[in-house]
């Protein structure tokens, strides 16, 4: 694989690195969540995690997006090293996410909680807000029509004036998704989309999540622990197991990986 | 129409201007609940300080006057200036939200994720650290707070009633001006919320801190928004209260009277503050005007927290708030 990126088997040309984690380690006090990992991210890649319960999955995702912050390592965005910052910093930088457990504002309508993922792209400042002037509505009119685009293509235009917390699951799931893409991130960081979710439902977040790489070139990282659904959606999977990288490239040559079968299967667990 | 008819209704419409005054503060108490969860005892100390600065500004007060002369042995106490209502009102405005950037930099950053109770009781600090502020900084001594607001009997009212009833009702002005404000309050507040993208990331913050952060929202800026926010509707709670009974250290004293207020609207409602506020005002009116004589009086003291108790049984979540429901 050469600097400038590679073309993936369906096709698809992936660029040059844009997030290179770089010798990771997290501790909580005593316990080690994560164990010296270094992997990168390109753009317009789609990029899993994968690992058994209790990996480190989720930990690393929280190091990306800055909810947790690494003893050790460096992590680079953009070709330029990463000072420690907070969460909304990171989400400024054009890194948006999704949670395993769903975070969403559950008071307010779908629209407005997709809304709240274009308040980084707003630009005009408390007292024109205060006052809805000039340009605080023309800014307002021009993030609603972005906002409904997004909400045609993940297909939720009957739901968009219900409140959240009366949703299904799967739905919250897509809005969680609709909110995060709202931003129009450079990475998005899903954590276990499919989690909980019925056959259908995890189709069609499948064909979302290859729809969104298609259509808006956007580079996804996510994580998932079912096997099946990853190696179909990734171009490069890591494996993560205690806190350690077991594996890391195309889902072909991660399947027959000895160590990555081990990891799964519990057999002979040293 | 019989007499005790007409006045029972003279009393609840008197009732119901003071209710508005109760509102105004519990309406600060619900901003800063709803967005971060914290209970602000200080709210009632924070319209306090800002009736202070307001009259201490507009007077041209110098401020801390007693320790510059206590300490170098000098004679100040004003700049010799008188500055116009408007002008006053601002400048009050600028400091309370110097103020709340203080509170957020000083206090509140450095308790976040602590348990409410903690943060309850830095509330607690901080009324009592304010209250003395408020004395050093413009005296201790009884102030009288004019703005221009009119004061006294609406002739209009009491002309009208007299020729219809043949009784005439006594509605301040005052009151009548405060309905107004507290109206207006809303309306914008709500407003702002609904429609501002600082509104939609307030209640953003209000509704889930994690998923705030991840939008990319800073919820230390909302923070200091939001006692600002509460700031304000503290400094027009205590231009209203401050105009009615003069600027004083009972004002802060307000406070426990929106505490049932809170308790019948809900925590978490601006609605439920306003209409919590009639209710307790014009209830406690009307409980002393039929029930007063026979039990010897003084209803008012105590009536608001009765009733605050009765919902608290039955529903404890208040008119408007929301109901909490926890899977076991």
């Amino acid at each position: 694989m050469s600097a400038e990126g590679y073309t993936t088997a369906d096709g698809r040309k992936i660029g040059g690195v844009l997030m290179e984690m770089k010798n990771i380690t997290l501790r909580f006090g005593g316990v080690k969540a994560i164990t010296d990992i270094s992997f990168d991210i390109r753009e317009g890649e789609i990029r899993a995690i994968i690992g058994p319960n209790g990996a480190g999955k989720s930990s690393m995702l929280n190091v990306i997006s800055g909810f947790y912050v690494p003893q050790e390592g460096e992590v680079w965005f953009r070709g330029q090293k990463r000072a420690p910052m907070r969460p909304y910093e990171v989400a400024r930088q054009g890194i948006a996410r999704t949670f395993q457990n769903i975070a969403l504002f559950e008071g307010m309508t779908v629209l407005d909680n997709i809304m709240t993922g274009r308040l980084t792209l707003m630009e005009s400042g408390l007292a024109a807000q205060s006052l809805w002037w000039g340009k605080a509505q023309r800014e307002e009119v021009a993030h609603r029509e972005k906002v409904e685009k997004i909400i045609d293509f993940l297909e939720i235009q009957p739901i968009r004036k219900t409140p959240v917390g009366r949703l299904p699951y799967g739905l919250k799931k897509r809005v969680e998704l609709a909110r995060a893409l709202a931003a129009e991130p450079k990475l998005l960081l899903l954590d276990e989309p499919m989690a909980g979710m019925n056959v259908e439902e995890k189709e069609d977040m499948c064909r979302f999540i290859l729809d969104v790489n298609d259509e808006f070139g956007t580079t996804i990282a996510l994580i998932e622990h079912d096997m099946g659904v990853v190696m179909d959606l990734s171009d490069r999977v890591v494996v993560m197991d205690y806190g350690k990288k077991i594996g890391d490239g195309p889902p072909d040559e991660v399947r027959s990986n000895p160590d990555v079968i081990r990891a799964y299967l519990g057999v002979e667990h040293a | 129409m019989p007499d005790t008819l007409l006045y029972a209704i003279e009393v609840s419409l008197n009732g119901l201007m003071a209710g508005i005054m109760y509102a105004l503060v519990a309406l600060g108490f619900v901003l800063i609940f709803k967005a971060s969860g914290i209970f602000n005892y200080a709210q009632g100390v924070l319209a306090l300080f800002a009736a202070l600065t307001l009259v201490g500004l507009q007077q041209g007060q110098i401020p801390f006057a007693h320790v510059i002369n206590a300490s170098f042995g000098t004679d100040l106490h004003h700049f010799g200036w008188t500055l116009p209502a408007v002008v006053a009102i601002a400048l009050t405005a600028v400091v309370m939200v110097g103020l709340a950037w203080a509170i957020e930099r000083i206090v509140l950053q450095h308790l976040v994720n602590q348990a409410p109770i903690i943060l309850f009781m830095a509330t607690i600090g901080l009324a009592y650290f304010l209250e003395g502020l408020g004395d050093v900084m413009w005296g201790a001594d009884i102030k009288k707070l004019d703005v221009g607001l009119p004061q006294g009997i609406n002739e209009t009212i009491d002309a009208v009633t007299f020729n219809a009833f043949g009784y005439g009702f006594f509605i301040d002005n005052l009151d009548i001006i405060a309905a107004f404000v507290a109206g207006v309050l809303v309306l914008a507040l709500t407003l702002f919320s609904q429609y501002t993208k600082y509104g939609r990331a307030l209640r953003a913050v209000a509704d889930d801190h994690q998923a705030a952060l991840s939008v990319g929202i800073s919820l230390r800026f909302i923070w200091v928004l939001v006692w600002s926010i509460a700031g304000f509707v503290a400094l027009v709670a205590g231009i209203m209260w401050g105009s009615k009974s003069g600027v004083q250290f009972s004002l802060s004293l307000i406070a426990l009277k929106a505490l049932p207020v809170l308790m019948l609207g809900g925590f978490t409602s601006i609605p439920g503050a306003i209409v919590g506020g009639l209710i307790i005002g014009m209830g406690e009116k009307l409980f002393e005007f039929f029930a007063g004589p026979l039990i010897g009086g003084a209803t008012e003291n105590w009536f608001a927290y009765v009733l605050a108790l009765l919902f608290l049984v039955f529903r404890p979540q208040g008119l408007f708030g929301e109901k909490i429901i926890e899977r076991v």
